[in-house]
């Protein structure tokens, strides 16, 4: 614990730096270990160096062999890698969870009552609390779902939030993910490698299993099913083997027992879309989608689409098949109308955020542009449609002609931009080189809504590898850990 | 089973059958050539081994074996060369990587690896032999992977189809292309060494010898060569073993066995069951060979109406 540099601490952690201003997730600020980790802690002291090495690598092996591999864009063709995946699980105490199992839940009731809402009568901006140019202005609005009725009103059935943890140890939501979301197949394969490599440090720790997460996916797309058909044909639509998430489309498949489909494997005729088989065409009457919206249907979104299958809009608006995102969710996860979420929250259910927002700076509103183009070295500006780390500038960490370029771009289209503090994002320990250092993190818990809201007691815990990094994206060179939620 | 995933099998397995098939015949050729005495027309053979594989002689390839070497185990312009056909067999494996198992994938994606990081320079300069074999060896690898790690459904039986059908359509044709030279090698000089090529490149020798004791004539071999029912390369038996996937997958759908599909495949099959080689070589035999030739094609084309690219129409 390097706080004091005189201090001899015990061997794997000696350079482990606590920082002022940033919460540490196993240590309090007298450098002791916190009551959750402190059998971690123990656990820890007993292994060499040695011995974490070879568990670490004996990890990899296990990811590697398993073909657990993201594709990354504008690489080599088709570079293949492993998630990086560090060894020392993450922690989370069951008053904590409780916490935001609750805020999540408020907060995918909300949006989705708040997407029926605009793609409805709109009551929400008629009564001017959301303003109805930022609705209708955002990239992932879609005209085409006005009055469009979704299986059980339900828009977002699958949502990965992500959650950060404040200096002062609250979590706070970074942002919502109410598209496609992705990394759920690490958070269980993280659980199997876990149990696999270091099973002693995990015995009796009192973790709430993860692995039921199948089961309760499946669940979620029976309950869409057009109908009310108790035994629906579900597919899973992938856009295929170059998507960098591919792996996790075929994990996913394998684990629910359905099929896994391509574009030119389903065709709609009279509006209602089969899957062709050897056996004949198969009618489908849920599609679990891993396309955006722009690609699932080149007559309904973009033309030039090879992915998708014509006339699937169609059908989807007969309703005759559910589809898993509803198509134009995306607006509400837009960073600019994220800033509404809690005013949103006390709309439809009248409760205060149980999770808060992060300070958020419209680039819209020419008071807070101002403030913005004044001090980008201090802020984080986000483009509002993008996701993955993409489109960012991170003031701290920016150059002068970066920024020039983002005052530029912010001031051509201020619509697409917003402005975040540089948060400190909590730490956590990572074994990094035969050592164990700490590096920051956040959380993104998945979240699934069907007759109920469900959430599955862990998540993806993201790390940002290099050091001193804030940026825990796959494409960006973070990483990820086991996260454990304990039982009470 | 989708049929997006049925066609990536099916081809997975031609393509590959296809590869070995041409790997067999450059090796046998590039062997024979050290027989040959100068008098026998060594432009012909080589012509020969071209249509033998569906490539077009150029004058180039028949004057040197170096440069027919190359040909037709890695031009890249060349879609039936040994490189290519691996290359496609292993996207084909990629695309439905999860529906084969794990071995399965990581071995031909070595064949694949191997190949790539060869060159024509290495391979000519060293054992030409050695290389091939390897080509040869890794696909054999392959089938026994598959028939120890896959489950026999729907997904295996495709992979037979498309081995067999290939298996069928190459020896036929090698016979088609070389049966005039064989014929007229009885009683000639180098009768032996044409003879034992032509077995050779399909895989046949040894088995041949076992049933007929080295006894070379043209007449058994053609007879072996088509009508024994139990040696894996004999066109008979790659019939009745597209016949029995064909059932099974039938079984498996519930499509009728009326259908063209059924009909051509089983007329195939009682041609090589029930004729007799007398009455073909007193026959057309060219004409036979073609038939046999024509029917596998026209059961890949009825395959593909039946299982894979089906109309809406034909389907509702």
């Amino acid at each position: 614990m390097a706080r004091t540099t005189t201090r001899t601490v015990s061997q794997p952690f000696v350079n482990y730096a606590l920082e002022a201003g940033c919460y540490d997730e196993m240590f309090n600020d007298d450098g002791a270990p916190r009551g959750h980790y402190a059998t971690m802690y123990e656990r820890l002291l007993d292994l060499t160096a040695e011995e974490l090495r070879y568990r670490q690598s004996s990890a990899d092996m296990n990811f590697l062999h398993q073909g657990i591999t993201f594709t990354v864009y504008g690489h080599e063709e088709g570079t293949e890698k492993i998630f990086p995946y560090d060894l020392l699980p993450r922690i989370i105490p069951s008053v904590e969870w409780h916490t935001i199992e609750k805020g999540l839940t408020q907060r995918i009731t909300a949006l989705n009552l708040f997407l029926h809402d605009i793609y409805h009568g709109g009551k929400i901006i008629a009564d001017r609390v959301v303003p109805f140019d930022l609705v209708y202005s955002s990239k992932h609005f879609r005209r085409e779902m006005r009055g469009v009725d979704v299986p059980r009103n339900l828009y977002v059935s699958v949502c990965g939030t992500d959650l950060i943890r404040m200096p002062d140890g609250r979590f706070a939501v970074l942002e919502d993910n109410l598209r496609v979301p992705s990394g759920v197949s690490y958070m269980l394969a993280n659980r199997q490698v876990m149990k696999r490599v270091f099973p002693k440090v995990f015995a009796n720790y009192g973790v709430r299993p993860v692995d039921y997460y199948g089961q309760a996916l499946l669940n979620t797309l029976r309950h869409l099913a057009p109908n009310g058909n108790p035994t629906p044909t579900i597919v899973l639509l992938t856009p295929g083997v170059h998507n960098s998430a591919y792996f996790e489309h075929t994990f996913l498949a394998r684990l629910m027992g359905i099929e896994l489909v391509e574009g030119r494997d389903l065709l709609v005729h009279n509006n209602i879309v089969y899957m062709r088989t050897t056996a004949g065409l198969r009618r489908v009457d849920v599609i679990y989608r891993r396309i955006d919206d722009d690609f699932i249907d080149p007559l309904a979104f973009r033309p030039d689409s090879i992915l998708g299958v014509p006339g699937l809009f169609n059908a989807y608006r007969a309703g005759n098949v559910a589809l898993a995102n509803a198509i134009g969710t995306g607006v509400a996860d837009d960073k600019a109308v994220y800033y509404y979420v809690p005013a949103i929250i006390r709309y439809y259910l009248g409760e205060d955020p149980i999770l808060t927002n992060i300070d958020t700076y419209l680039c819209n509103d020419e008071q807070q542009r101002s403030y913005v183009l004044a001090h980008l070295d201090q802020l984080v500006v986000k483009a509002v449609g993008e996701s993955g780390g993409y489109g960012m500038l991170i003031g701290t960490q920016s150059t002068a002609a970066e920024r020039d370029e983002f005052r530029a771009r912010i001031q051509a289209n201020p619509r697409n931009y917003i402005a975040q503090p540089t948060i400190q994002l909590s730490r956590a320990p990572c074994f990094i080189d035969g050592q164990i250092e700490s590096r920051h993190v956040d959380l993104r818990p998945y979240i699934l809504s069907g007759d109920s809201v469900k959430i599955i007691p862990g998540g993806l815990t993201r790390v940002a590898l290099r050091k001193g990094s804030l940026v825990v994206n796959s494409s960006q060179g973070g990483g990820s850990k086991d996260t454990w939620v304990l039982y009470e | 089973m989708l049929s997006r995933v049925a066609d990536s099998l099916y081809w997975l397995s031609r393509n590959l059958e296809r590869a070995e098939h041409a790997a067999r015949m450059i090796d046998v050729h590039l062997n024979l050539v050290l027989d040959e005495s100068s008098s026998t027309p060594l432009r012909q053979r080589r012509e020969r081994l071209l249509y033998s594989l569906w490539m077009q002689p150029t004058p180039q390839l028949l004057d040197d074996d170096y440069a027919l070497t190359q040909y037709v185990t890695f031009e890249p312009t060349n879609d039936a060369s040994i490189t290519e056909t691996i290359a496609l067999a292993r996207e084909n494996a990629r695309q439905i990587r999860e529906q084969i198992s794990s071995e399965m994938w990581t071995q031909i994606n070595k064949v694949y690896l191997d190949i790539k990081c060869a060159s024509m320079e290495e391979v000519w300069g060293h054992q030409p032999h050695e290389f091939f074999r390897s080509v040869r060896e890794g696909s054999h690898l392959f089938q026994g992977i598959t028939d120890a790690t896959m489950n026999r459904s729907e997904g295996w039986q495709f992979i037979q189809l498309g081995r067999y059908i290939e298996r069928a359509q190459s020896v036929a044709r090698v016979l088609d292309v070389n049966v005039g030279a064989i014929l007229e090698a009885d009683g000639g000089g180098d009768h032996y060494v044409q003879k034992i090529g032509l077995l050779k490149s399909v895989t046949s020798f040894e088995a041949y010898s076992k049933v007929y004791h080295g006894d070379l004539e043209s007449r058994w071999i053609i007879e072996f060569l088509l009508f024994n029912p139990s040696f894996p390369h004999a066109v008979r038996f790659c019939v009745e073993h597209m016949n029995l996937a064909l059932r099974e997958i039938g079984d498996e759908t519930g499509v009728s066995k009326q259908s063209r599909l059924y009909r051509c495949a089983g007329r195939l099959n009682s041609m090589l069951s029930y004729d007799m080689v007398d009455d073909v070589l007193d026959g057309d035999l060219h004409g036979y060979l073609h038939d046999i030739q024509h029917l596998c094609h026209l059961i890949h084309e009825a395959l593909f109406e039946t299982y894979i690219a089906y109309t809406i129409e034909s389907a509702s």
